[in-house]
C-alpha cells in the first residue's frame, strides 16, 4: 500500500515527560514470519499510551517484547534496541523474571488463579519478598485491591475463589494482582475485549486513576477506548508502526493517510 | 456495508435452498434414516457389551460366592487327657505334638458306631479337614484348661465332604415315601416292602438312567466306521452292541427289578435316623444293606428315598461317607459359616484351607514398590517433557518411544525383568521387589502419558498470569500448573496401578508363579500376587479350586472397582473450572 517510510520517532523530550521505554528498529520474527518491522517508538513515563491497529498488525507482539513474554515462544526472535530507563531489556545479564516484576501485565481474558482472592493478590508480593510478615502482606494486598477499586466489592469474601467473581471483577483482580508487585510499567493486552460495557467503563476509570503512578501501555481494538483513556497513541499496520503521537492529534489530525483511513473506518 | 452487489447474491442463495420439493423431502428422509440407523447400531453395541458383561459377572458371582462360605461339622469333642497330654505335664511341646486326629475320630465314632474296620475308620478321617485338627491343637494351646472337658467344636469339613453337602459332587433328589414301609431283617440283609409310589419312581429313574446310557452307547457306535473293515473296530462294535442290547433287555419291562451296582445312581433310604442302601429294587419292594443303623422297629411311616444321581464309582464321596454326611446334616450337626480362612490363609494344596492372604499381601507389596518408583519418575518425566524439554528431534523420538512403550506386550517387560533384574543384578527371584520394578516399567508410559495430558489441559493463561507477575517458568509450573494438573495425574496413576494390579504375564517370567504357602513379610521374600494366584488355581483339577478361583476373581474385581471409583471420585473432588 502506502510505502511511506516509518516516520522517525518524534522526539518529544522537550515538550512531554521523559521516555520510560524507548524502542529503536525493533524487529520480531516468528520463524519465517516477519511480525514486527523496524519499530521505533518512545513510551513516556506516567501516562497511558495506546497501541491501535487491525488484527495481526503486531501491536500485541510489540507489547509482549517489552516484558519479554515472547521469550516463552521458542521460535520467536527479537532484534533491535529496546530500552527501559536507558537499560537494554534484552541485555544478556538481565533476568527476564525480574524484568517482569517491574513490568506487570494484564491479559485479554481475565485469568485469576483458581485460588482465593487474597491468595491471588498475595502471590506476587510473596514471590518477591515484598512483605516481611503477615501484617505487611495484608497491607499490600488490601492496598492493591483498593487501588484496583475492587476492595469494597470483595472485602467480605477475600477467602472466596477468584474465579467466583464476575468477568469485570476478575479483570480488576488481575490488575490488583499486577500492581501488588509495585511494577513501574503495566502492560494491558486488550483488557476489556471479554467484558461488557459497564465492566469496561469501570476498567477504563481505573486505568485513568492508575496513570498518575504507573506507566501504562494498552493494546486495544476499540478506537473510542484509545481516545478515552490514552494520552498518546501509536498506530500499527502490517507489522509497521505507521504513526505515533499525542492521542488528540492522531484522532483529529493524523499525519498519515493510512491512519486516517483506519480511524474513519475505511478498513479494519 | 452498503454494497450494491449483495442483494443478488442473497437471492441466489435463497433460490438454491428449497425445502418443499420431492427431492428435498427425500433428502430429509434419508438423513432421518441415517440418524435412526446410527442410533440403533449404537444401542445394539451397548446392549451387546452389557450382555457380555452381565453374563461374566453373573457367572463369576455364581461360582465365586460359595467359596466365601464353608461347611463345618459341629461335634462333641472330648479333650481326653490320655490323648492330649498323656504325661500330664501340660508341656507346650507335648501338647503341640499330641494326636488330635484321635479326638476327631473318637467324636465321629461316637456318632457312627458301625464304622469299626480300618477302611471305615479311614473314610471317617477323610471327612474332616486337617485344618480342623490344627484348630483343635490351637484351642488347646490357647487354653490348656479345656483338657478333660467336652465341648462342641466346629470342625472344618474336607473339600470333598463340603462339595457333597453343596450337592456339587452329585445331585441329590428326595422322594418322600408314602404309606408304611415294612422293614425286615438287619445288617446287610434287609427287605423293604411298600405299596406306595416311591419305589416305582426310583425304579423308573434308574431305568431312564440306563436308557440314557444306552443312547450314549448307540451314539458312540454310530461314530465308528462300518463293520467289515478293521478287526479291532469290529470287536469294539461288537462290544458296544452287546452292552446296548444288555441294557435294552433290562429296560423293556418297566416293572422288572434291578440289581444296583456302583455304576448306577445310588438309592439310599432314610428311615428312623438311619440310612440304608438299596442293592436290589422292584416296584413294591427292595433289598437293602445298612449304612447307618436306624432305630429299631419294623413298620415305619416317615421315610424317603434319596437318589444320588452320579454313580458311586464316579464320585469322590462313596455311599458310606454320603450316608454319614447326610445323617450329620439330619442330626443338625453341620453348619454353613463364613469362610474366614479364605482371607487369612496362604495358599494350600487342600482346597478348603487355601486362602488369598499371601497373594493379597504380595500384591500390596508389589504395588507399593511400583507406586514408589513410578509416581516420582513418571510425573517428573511428564513435567520435564511437557514444560521444559526443548522441542527437537531427540525429544520427538523420546515421545514416540514412550507412546510405543505403552503398547508393548507385557510379557516383553517380563523378559526384560528376567534379563536385567534377575540375571544381571542378581535380585531375588519371585520377590515383590522385582515384580514391582517390572510393573513400574510397564506402568510408567501410562503415567507419563496421563500426566502430560493433565498438564496440557491446564489453560496456558494460568501460566502466563504467573509469568506476568514475575514468577520464573519453574515457579509457574510448580506453584500453579502442577497443582491444577494433580487430579488428572492422580487419576492416571490410579488407573495405571489398577492395570498393574491385574497384570499376570510379566510376573510369570520373574518366577512369581511358584506355590507359596507363607505370607510374605518383606519385598525380598518369595511371594505371588492375586492374578497369578487365580492363574495357578484355575489350573488345578479339583472342583473346589474352581470356586476358589472365582472367589479370588471377585476379590480382585472388587479391588479394581474400588481403585477406579477412587480415581473418579478424586477427579470429581479436585476438578476445577475456569
Amino acid at each position: 500500500m502506502n510505502e511511506t517510510a516509518n516516520p522517525p520517532a518524534t522526539p518529544e523530550t522537550s515538550e512531554g515527560p521523559r521516555a520510560k521505554i524507548t524502542a529503536r528498529n525493533v524487529n520480531v520474527h516468528y520463524g519465517d514470519k516477519h511480525a514486527l518491522k523496524d519499530v521505533s517508538v518512545d513510551v513516556p513515563e506516567k501516562g497511558v499510551m495506546a497501541f491501535i491497529g487491525p488484527s495481526g498488525c503486531g501491536k500485541s507482539t510489540f507489547l509482549r517484547c517489552i516484558n519479554r513474554m515472547n521469550d516463552t515462544i521458542p521460535i520467536c526472535r527479537v532484534t533491535g534496541d529496546l530500552r527501559m530507563d536507558g537499560r537494554d531489556i534484552y541485555e544478556p545479564g538481565l533476568d527476564p523474571v525480574l524484568l517482569r516484576a517491574r513490568v506487570g501485565m494484564v491479559f485479554q481474558k481475565p485469568n485469576p488463579f483458581p485460588k482465593s482472592i487474597y491468595e491471588n493478590v498475595a502471590y506476587g508480593p510473596r514471590l518477591h519478598g515484598l512483605a516481611r510478615d503477615r501484617t505487611e502482606l495484608d497491607e499490600i494486598v488490601l492496598g492493591a485491591l483498593k487501588k484496583a477499586s475492587l476492595f469494597d466489592e470483595v472485602k467480605d469474601r477475600l477467602k472466596d475463589s477468584g474465579t467466583s467473581l464476575s468477568g469485570g471483577q476478575q479483570q480488576r483482580l488481575c490488575i490488583a494482582r499486577a500492581i501488588a508487585v509495585r511494577p513501574e510499567v503495566i502492560l494491558m493486552d486488550e483488557p476489556c475485549s471479554a467484558l461488557d460495557p459497564i465492566a469496561t467503563a469501570k476498567i477504563e476509570e481505573l486505568i485513568d486513576e492508575l496513570r498518575s503512578n504507573f506507566t501504562i501501555v494498552i493494546v486495544t481494538h476499540s478506537m473510542q477506548q484509545a481516545a478515552r483513556v490514552s494520552q498518546r497513541t501509536a498506530f500499527f499496520h502490517l507489522g509497521k508502526l505507521i504513526e505515533d503521537g499525542v492521542t488528540d492529534q492522531i484522532f483529529m489530525n493524523p499525519r498519515q493517510e493510512l491512519t486516517r483511513n483506519y480511524i474513519t473506518g475505511r478498513f479494519g | 456495508m452498503t454494497d450494491p452487489a449483495l442483494p443478488p447474491v442473497m437471492n441466489r442463495a435463497a433460490a438454491g435452498v428449497d425445502f418443499d420439493s420431492a427431492e428435498a423431502r427425500a433428502r430429509l428422509k434419508k438423513r432421518y434414516r441415517a440418524e435412526a440407523r446410527f442410533k440403533a447400531l449404537g444401542l445394539l453395541a451397548v446392549l451387546v457389551t452389557a450382555a457380555f458383561l452381565g453374563f461374566l459377572l453373573v457367572d463369576i458371582l455364581r461360582k465365586g460366592i460359595p467359596s466365601f462360605f464353608e461347611y463345618r461339622a459341629t461335634l462333641q469333642i472330648t479333650f481326653d487327657p490320655a490323648v492330649v497330654d498323656p504325661k500330664g505335664t501340660r508341656d507346650v511341646a507335648d501338647l503341640r505334638g499330641a494326636d488330635y486326629q484321635a479326638l476327631v475320630r473318637a467324636a465321629l465314632q461316637a456318632q457312627f458306631p458301625e464304622a469299626t474296620d480300618r477302611r471305615a475308620r479311614r473314610a471317617l478321617d477323610s471327612m474332616i479337614s486337617s485344618g480342623a485338627v490344627d484348630d483343635l491343637r490351637k484351642a488347646v494351646l490357647a487354653d490348656p484348661g479345656i483338657i478333660g472337658q467336652t465341648r462342641v467344636m466346629p470342625l472344618l469339613l474336607a473339600s470333598d465332604a463340603d462339595l457333597f453337602l453343596r450337592q456339587r459332587e452329585t445331585l441329590i433328589t428326595r422322594l418322600k415315601g408314602s404309606g408304611p414301609l415294612q422293614v425286615q431283617g438287619e445288617g446287610s440283609n434287609i427287605t423293604l416292602r411298600n405299596g406306595g409310589a416311591a419305589f416305582r419312581v426310583a425304579l423308573a429313574g434308574t431305568k431312564s438312567f440306563l436308557a440314557e446310557r444306552r443312547r450314549a452307547l448307540l451314539a458312540e457306535l454310530a461314530t465308528l466306521p462300518p463293520a467289515g473293515g478293521n478287526a479291532s473296530v469290529d470287536a469294539k462294535r461288537n462290544e458296544l452292541e452287546q452292552a446296548a442290547n444288555a441294557i435294552q433287555a433290562r429296560i423293556t419291562d418297566a416293572n422288572a427289578p434291578e440289581t444296583l451296582t456302583d455304576r448306577e445312581p445310588s438309592l439310599l433310604v432314610s428311615i428312623g435316623g438311619g440310612i440304608l442302601k438299596i442293592t436290589e429294587i422292584g416296584p413294591n419292594d427292595a433289598k437293602a444293606t445298612t449304612l447307618v443303623a436306624p432305630r429299631p422297629g419294623s413298620l415305619i411311616t416317615d421315610w424317603s428315598v434319596l437318589t444320588l444321581r452320579v454313580p458311586e464309582t464316579n464320585r469322590r464321596v462313596n455311599d458310606a461317607v454320603s450316608a454319614w454326611l447326610e445323617t450329620l446334616a439330619q442330626r443338625g450337626m453341620t453348619e454353613k459359616a463364613f469362610n474366614a480362612r479364605f482371607f487369612t490363609n496362604g495358599d494350600s494344596r487342600e482346597p478348603e484351607l487355601a486362602g488369598i492372604r499371601g497373594a493379597l499381601i504380595g500384591s500390596a507389596l508389589t504395588l507399593l514398590v511400583t507406586l514408589l518408583l513410578c509416581v516420582p519418575i513418571g510425573v517428573a518425566a511428564a513435567i520435564y517433557l511437557e514444560e521444559f524439554a526443548p522441542k527437537n528431534r531427540f525429544t520427538d523420538l523420546l515421545e514416540v518411544n514412550i507412546n510405543n512403550l505403552a503398547a508393548v506386550p507385557s510379557i516383553v517387560f517380563g523378559l526384560l525383568g528376567l534379563a536385567v533384574f534377575l540375571n544381571a543384578f542378581n535380585l531375588p527371584r519371585s520377590a515383590p521387589l522385582v515384580g514391582g520394578l517390572v510393573l513400574a516399567l510397564l506402568v510408567l508410559p501410562t503415567i507419563i502419558i496421563a500426566s502430560r495430558a493433565a498438564l496440557k489441559a491446564v489453560p496456558p493463561s494460568i501460566k502466563e498470569a504467573a509469568l506476568g507477575i514475575g514468577a520464573s517458568h519453574q515457579q509457574a509450573v510448580f506453584h500453579h500448573v502442577l497443582p491444577l494438573a494433580m487430579p488428572g495425574i492422580m487419576t492416571g496413576t490410579i488407573i495405571g496401578m489398577a492395570h498393574a494390579l491385574g497384570e499376570t504375564a510379566p510376573l510369570l517370567m520373574i518366577g512369581m508363579v511358584a506355590f507359596i504357602v507363607d505370607i510374605p513379610g518383606a519385598i525380598t521374600e518369595a511371594a505371588t500376587v492375586l492374578p497369578v494366584q487365580i492363574f495357578l488355581w484355575s489350573d488345578l483339577p479339583e472342583l473346589a479350586f474352581q470356586s476358589r478361583t472365582a472367589g479370588a476373581i471377585i476379590v480382585l474385581l472388587g479391588f479394581l472397582l474400588v481403585m477406579n471409583a477412587a480415581a473418579v471420585i478424586l477427579r470429581r473432588m479436585f476438578e476445577r473450572r475456569w
